[in-house]
């Protein structure tokens, strides 16, 4: 056990999207039982400095695979395709329609409820997105085509971060 | 500090000598000090039988102070050198205080924290917080007849890296040790968690005097995960009291003149509010310059005219749900902490919102000080091991200032701590040799909207192209809650770092200053404080490493073992001695030389960990 091991061997897991989140969050509790600082508390500097290393390193995999997207990634990392993102912009017209569509239903929508009905189409198309990604990358293996998919899950998400933002507002 | 007792060189110390760890509620109104005794957590009552402290110190003429009930009576006779709820004050800036006008401070705009100006000079939130921390520390010394280990000490989760670090400061000026600072919801859940052996998703909706939080919170086997936390940090009973009072002078076509009417008719209307908890109508009544002033008021108006402040507060538990992804009927049971839950409007309010009745089954004004004694205690070391793992988050999203005075978010808030996280950066000129670096804190995209924290700069990078440095800027968040940045040039190796200390930074020197001057906590000779201290150390790092060698010494060969058999004989025989700096330095060498073993230990326990849950899962 290394701190620089990937995030799925520190966390015993099969490195494949498909992930069982109940498993995982019990499996954090567990390592973070037994890395945690506070469970070093009484003990002397070193323990302490240790024991932080620990539990950032298991407290960074966590926040990774927890998330689909993130998770998505970092596979595809792994796997020799990485996202970079910044170089990568070029996506299909028949996406980039969908998202100006959105943008501009978010720039009519007024009422919560209307942004609220936008919240939850998004979602459902990110929820579908995600079951792509994870056929391409668990059954086709295919790291490439999956950073593509991860590109393109990054542009919805950011909308609906957007989204959120609106619905807080109107909250206010 | 000591409770260990020292041995004389070949006697074995009493490995279960028990270390007191208390429990600090430091609160805007009152704040309480609680132990585990005889394996249950209860506030410790002053010798009048008192759990209460009132959060309020009066700074008489004669250099003296009156702290608590005696300092609350005298405020409305003396309400300029009576500080009551600086909390609200702690970490922040004249700017920051919506409402300094209407105090009776003379407030004195400092840079990084505001300053109240006192008959016994300039006194800083912190040095009025250390007060009543270091009066709360003398009450838990009488309790037990002994010196503390430590301390846990609460603050509102929403609180922010310059609160934070005001508070431990405070602490440090009470000559106190801070184990751990955790956050008030928390420490509730805890004090609710283990008296009801709870399960599940839980809300902890905390009212203070001067703050409000609301976090959720997983329980599950002991491990208490904060999932979201939110809140308003300049948002409490103060604000009822406030509301209700300028009602009752406007209806009554009056106002208040003086500082003494100010705080005249806020004690006041506080009476008043505390009044309709249980009765329906009730009279705001006091004395002012020109004359008595009587206004009647009902439950329902009161009600009405605090809604706002209400609905602030739903329209913040809707803001943490949304951030935690969770609907309101996935929430098992809603906790309420702070004696601003007494209001039965709030209490209708959360049960509405969340579709049940809140739990209110303990003391809410007890329940903080209670749950932070409990990890206290486990922290020391005298709770079975494995019984308690708090996991908590950042309240508000880390981030550094870029291009046009917009805030690139480095940590995002509701991450768990400890957490450490990097990003790169660029130069933007050609031959750029030192990048500003400028550390925020906040939700917000502006810089001018989020709170700074602190600024740097990495100098000596080498001149090249614009874009062509890459400048690592690395954030770590300790169990604490508190930051530090760190920022490297990849190319060159060129480094620099700051702990973030807000900018009203007490320096340590500073600090050790007024330890000395007439501080009330000050009394101690520092040399034999610090010769204690050491000693202490060395008695437990010894301790420790003993322990650690009966239960893992197989991972050592037998070179090792004498290696660190030799350094404990060493520092036994230094501790001995009167060199307190001699063995702080023998510690130091211990700690070196068993650093491989704790990394060993360390290794073996997350195997143990895993291995433990492979075996689960068959």
């Amino acid at each position: 056990m290394n701190l620089s091991d990937d995030d799925f061997t520190l966390f015993g897991l099969a490195p494949q999207f498909a992930l069982d989140r109940t498993a995982l969050d019990a499996q954090w509790r567990a390592l973070q039982a037994a890395a945690h600082p506070d469970r070093f508390a009484s003990e002397g500097g070193a323990a302490q400095r240790l024991a932080m290393q620990w539990a950032v390193r298991i407290n960074e995999a966590y926040q990774r695979l927890k998330d689909p997207l993130k998770r998505g990634a970092y596979l595809c990392e792994l796997r020799g395709a990485p996202i970079n993102a910044e170089n990568n912009t070029a996506m299909p017209t028949a996406f980039l329609m969908q998202q100006m569509a959105w943008r501009e239903a978010l720039d009519d929508a007024r009422e919560l409820p209307a942004v609220e009905a936008l919240e939850a189409e998004v979602d459902a198309q990110q929820q579908a997105l995600l079951g792509e990604l994870g056929r391409t990358l668990d059954e086709r293996q295919d790291a490439t085509a999956a950073a593509q998919q991860v590109r393109a899950l990054m542009f919805v998400a950011r909308f609906r971060d957007d989204i959120l933002r609106r619905l807080e507002a109107l909250d206010a | 500090m000591a409770l260990l007792q020292i041995s004389e060189p070949g006697q074995t110390p009493d490995p279960h000598s028990r270390r007191i760890a208390v429990g600090i509620d430091l609160g805007t109104t009152h704040s309480l000090v609680a132990a585990v005794r005889h394996g249950v957590a209860e506030c410790l009552p002053d010798a009048q039988g008192r759990a209460i402290l009132p959060s309020a110190v009066r700074y008489l003429s004669d250099n003296g102070r009156q702290i608590g009930a005696d300092a609350l009576a005298a405020q409305a006779e003396d309400p300029e050198n009576t500080l009551v709820s600086v909390k609200r004050f702690m970490g922040r800036r004249l700017a920051d205080i919506a409402d300094a006008g209407r105090l009776p401070y003379q407030f004195i705009d400092a840079p990084g924290m505001v300053a109240i100006a006192t008959r016994a000079g300039t006194k800083t939130p912190v040095e009025v917080s250390a007060e009543i921390l270091a009066t709360l520390r003398y009450r838990a010394e009488d309790t037990f007849n002994d010196d503390l280990f430590g301390v846990v000490i609460t603050v509102p989760a929403y609180f922010d890296d310059a609160q934070r670090q005001a508070t431990k400061d405070a602490a440090q000026l009470a000559g106190l040790n801070v184990l751990r600072l955790i956050n008030e919801p928390t420490a509730a859940a805890v004090a609710y968690g283990l008296d009801n052996s709870s399960e599940g998703l839980y809300a902890v909706y905390d009212l203070g005097g001067g703050t409000f939080d609301i976090s959720l919170l997983r329980l599950q086997r002991g491990v208490f995960e904060v999932v979201a936390t939110g809140g308003d940090a300049a948002l409490g009973g103060d604000d009822f009291d406030r509301a209700l009072a300028d009602w009752a002078l406007a209806h009554a076509g009056r106002s208040a003149a003086n500082a003494h009417d100010k705080r005249a008719v806020l004690v006041a209307a506080r009476a008043a509010k505390e009044a309709l908890t249980d009765a329906d109508s009730a009279t705001l009544a006091c004395t002012l310059v020109d004359g008595a002033l009587a206004v009647p008021v009902s439950r329902a108006q009161f009600d009405a005219l605090t809604k706002p402040l209400v609905d602030r507060t739903l329209s913040a538990v809707r803001k943490v749900l949304r951030d935690a992804k969770l609907r309101k009927d996935e929430v098992a049971g809603v906790v309420m902490v702070g004696g601003s839950t007494r209001m039965p409007a709030v209490r209708a309010a959360v049960g509405e919102l969340f579709g049940q009745p809140p739990l209110t089954n303990l003391n809410p004004d007890e329940v903080v000080a209670v749950g932070a004694a409990i990890q206290a205690n486990a922290l020391a070391g005298n709770a079975k091991d494995g019984e308690l793992l708090l996991l908590d988050v950042i309240p508000l999203s880390l981030g550094l200032e870029t291009m046009g005075g917009l805030v690139e978010r480095v940590i995002e808030r509701n991450t768990t701590i400890p957490v450490a996280k990097a990003q790169d950066f660029t130069t933007f000129k050609d031959g750029q040799t030192a990048m500003a670096i400028h550390v925020l804190q906040g939700e917000r995209e502006l810089v001018a909207d989020c709170r700074s924290l602190a600024r740097f700069e990495l100098r000596g990078i080498p001149p090249m192209a614009a874009g062509a440095a890459r400048i690592r800027v690395t954030f770590q968040v300790d169990a604490d809650g508190l930051l530090s940045v760190a920022a490297k040039e990849l190319g060159s190796g060129v480094e620099a770092a700051v702990v973030v200390k807000p900018s009203y930074g007490l320096a340590d020197d500073q600090i050790a200053q007024m330890l000395q001057d007439g501080f009330a906590s000050a009394e101690v000779d520092m040399a034999a404080r610090a010769l204690r201290e050491s000693r202490v150390e060395a008695e437990r790092m010894t301790l420790a490493t003993r322990a650690a060698l009966a239960a893992d010494g197989e991972l050592l060969t037998a070179d090792e073992v004498t290696a660190i058999e030799a350094l404990l004989t060493d520092l036994t025989r230094i501790a001995a001695g009167d060199d307190h700096a001699a063995i702080d330095t023998a510690v130091e060498r211990l700690a070196e030389g068993t650093e491989a073993f704790a990394a060993a230990r360390m290794n073996r326990g997350i195997q143990a960990a895993l291995t433990g849950r492979t075996l689960d899962q068959i």
